[in-house]
């Protein structure tokens, strides 16, 4: 490396060369940004290959004129600590800008400059960019399934209720704080379950029937996410505890369930669930394919959650328990009071994952013909009148999914800062 | 002579193929203070741990307070409730605040109304000089501090015996002195008190017996200044000779 040791800077001449170095490294940049945005080659001059290297090199040559170990200079410290600290990583960081910056006009030009928002037929689609009006026009199929257009309200209605239900505990008065686990965990589903039912199902009240086969789109992937992240979370607790039981015959049927359910993959639970369950039923018992599908999930994503709470409960010292019982509390009390808030604790941030999880599968009850968002875009990709827009649904879905996801991960830190406390 | 609080008589305990206890026998009268001391492994956590069935027995018996205990004891709760346990780790509940620490138990267990068992607990955090903290969280306080908590906690339980296991072990020497002043006012106040510990200075002050116990038996038994002054066996004068 002979020859690139000229380039080495010192603490004295530091100044000099890492303003050469950012002219050098801005001049790569403006090459390549004008070469993306503007259609400008400026090395034509340069012979074919050399052109597509030459700002790689000349931006190589400015970050290594400006690495040094110490500058004193924050920002340049910054950059080189992180970005810069040596020629492999200078490489990596160039390539990583020119990329974004290559991918940039393209994508911005497909999704919003060359795209068509207006109309309401594919007709209004000419242009090369994405076709807006594709989701504009099915967004309330989309949202809302194949429910009728007239009692969107009730399903709006209906969620409102639900939500503003959730705050209850919220303000809940201070003698009544010690119910608020049982009115999460059975007053409220109950109650939930009868607002959803009578006015999303209908059927009383003045209210037309409408059968779970027309719900779909978004609202559905809001109920099943509902029931089975607030019914598998207790049942969860329920089989971490059994395992850890002493009693042999409720510590193995707890070891069975969850071997059982996590050995099995989730799509053919919802098969079984839809096709085979009925057939063991008796000729006169009905329970609808919804509700089917929702213990089944519930069931699946109740093993995952036993096992990471029970990774929390392993975590604790034995001494918490051993306190806990020479205060003289019994089983309940010491793991209501004592155990499960820390154990809890510690677990928020597995139970956050499976339930990210559990709401980024519900996509699979396509399969037993219950279209939720990602099935509501299938249906549509294959409407006649509307071919060849998947992209533009999928983006879409993709979208209002990281939304969920995104806000659920956010609680859950939020949740992880409330409850810390020292060890 | 009054009737014995705790009685243990030929008891013997496993770990697995492992002998820790072998043929235990000890009559401990009320009010009186019990120190247990002894080499590392010699089992004394163990015995004192079987007391309020922390661990299990195999052999013999165990009466605490009249009641035997044994696996078809039912209400164990019941007798743990009457025995207070202080740790070498202190054990705290990190997630409680200091006083709630010390309510959480008479409040869930004892059944009494959340005022009184707050003005329990500050009296008794007020008597370890600790009721300043006691909106704190455990992780907030010192050693010393947190084991005092850990004493008061175990009061407000209203025990008729307190077993103490190594209370000062996990301890600096300047934070020793303030639990073993707290461990004395309670010994001087007529608890019954079992404590496992080597602090030789607090045992002469207070214990009215002195028990050695090495490899699982007790080896020696005997009133405190007897048993400091011309111990018996060959072991406790080896093991006097490097603890003092």
């Amino acid at each position: 490396m002979q020859t690139f040791n000229f380039l080495k800077p010192n603490r004295d001449n530091i100044k000099n060369y890492s303003i050469i170095g950012s002219i050098l490294v801005l001049v790569s940049l403006i090459d390549v940004i004008s070469n993306a945005f503007l259609k400008i080659n400026l090395t034509f001059f340069l012979p074919g290959s050399l052109t597509y290297l030459f700002p790689l090199i000349l931006g190589l040559m400015g970050l290594n004129m400006m690495r040094i170990d110490y500058s004193g200079n924050k920002t340049l410290d910054l950059l080189n600590k992180n970005i810069n600290t040596n020629n492999f990583n200078a490489l990596l960081t160039l390539l990583i800008l020119f990329s974004v910056i290559k991918v940039l006009p393209q994508s911005l030009s497909w999704m919003i400059l060359d795209a068509t928002i207006s109309g309401d037929s594919k007709d209004a689609c000419t242009g090369t960019g994405a076709c807006w009006t594709y989701i504009k026009v099915w967004f309330r199929r989309f949202m809302y399934g194949m429910y009728p257009n007239e009692f969107h309200w009730r399903i709006n209605t209906a969620f409102i209720l639900v939500i503003a239900l959730g705050f209850v505990g919220y303000f809940m008065k201070e003698n009544l704080k010690k119910y608020l686990a049982l009115y999460y965990v059975i007053i409220y589903p109950v109650i939930a379950y009868l607002v959803i039912y009578y006015l999303i199902s209908g059927g009383s009240f003045g209210l037309q029937w409408v059968e779970t086969g027309a719900w779909g789109g978004l609202s559905l992937t809001f109920i099943v996410s509902f029931f089975c992240l607030i019914f598998c979370f207790p049942l969860g607790m329920i089989f971490a505890l059994g395992r850890r039981s002493n009693l042999p015959a409720i510590k193995y049927i707890s070891i069975c369930y969850i071997e059982f359910w996590r050995g099995v993959p989730l799509i053919t639970v919802l098969f079984m669930s839809s096709v085979m369950f009925p057939m063991f039923l008796p000729e006169d018992f009905f329970m609808d394919k919804l509700v089917r599908v929702i213990i089944a999930i519930t069931l699946f994503e109740a093993a995952y959650c036993a096992e990471v709470i029970r990774g929390g409960l392993q975590s604790l010292p034995r001494g918490q328990y051993d306190a806990a019982k020479s205060l003289g509390m019994g089983y309940w009390k010491m793991h209501i009071f004592v155990i499960l808030p820390q154990a809890l604790k510690l677990v928020i941030p597995g139970i956050a994952n499976t339930f990210l999880a559990l709401v980024k599968d519900t996509p699979l009850i396509f399969v037993v013909g219950l279209a939720e968002l990602a099935g509501m875009l299938a249906l549509a990709k294959t409407n006649p009148k509307w071919l060849g827009f998947a992209m533009e649904g999928y983006i879409f879905a993709s979208i209002v999914f990281w939304i969920i996801c995104y806000a659920m991960s956010k609680y859950s830190y939020n949740l992880e800062a409330k409850y810390k406390t020292e060890r | 002579m009054s009737d014995p609080i705790i009685k243990i008589q030929n008891m013997n305990k496993w770990f697995g193929d492992f002998q820790v206890l072998k043929n235990i026998n000890l009559e401990v009268e009320a009010n009186k203070k019990i120190v247990v001391c002894g080499p590392s492994g010699s089992g004394k956590s163990t015995l004192i741990r079987c007391i309020n069935r922390l661990e299990e027995h195999q052999e013999g018996d165990i009466i605490v307070d009249g009641n035997e205990l044994s696996e078809k004891t039912k209400d164990i709760e019941k007798i743990r409730a009457e025995v207070g346990m202080v740790f070498q780790q202190f054990n705290l509940f990190p997630h409680l605040s200091i006083l709630d620490n010390c309510t959480l138990a008479p409040i869930w267990v004892k059944k009494m109304p959340k005022k009184e068992a707050q003005e329990l607990a500050l009296d008794q955090l007020k008597k370890v000089q600790i009721d300043d903290q006691a909106n704190k969280f455990p992780g907030q306080l010192s050693g010393g501090q947190q084991q005092r908590c850990a004493i008061a906690r175990a009061l407000c339980m209203q025990p008729k015996i307190m077993l103490f296991d190594e209370p000062t072990s996990a301890l600096d020497p300047e934070m020793i002195k303030e639990v073993l002043d707290a461990m004395v006012s309670l010994a001087k106040g007529g608890m019954t008190m079992i404590v496992v510990t080597h602090e030789m200075g607090f045992a002469k002050e207070v214990a009215d017996e002195v028990i050695f116990m090495d490899e699982g038996m007790i080896v020696e038994k005997a009133e405190t200044k007897e048993f400091f002054a011309n111990p018996k066996s060959d072991r406790t004068k080896l093991f006097l000779s490097q603890i003092l």
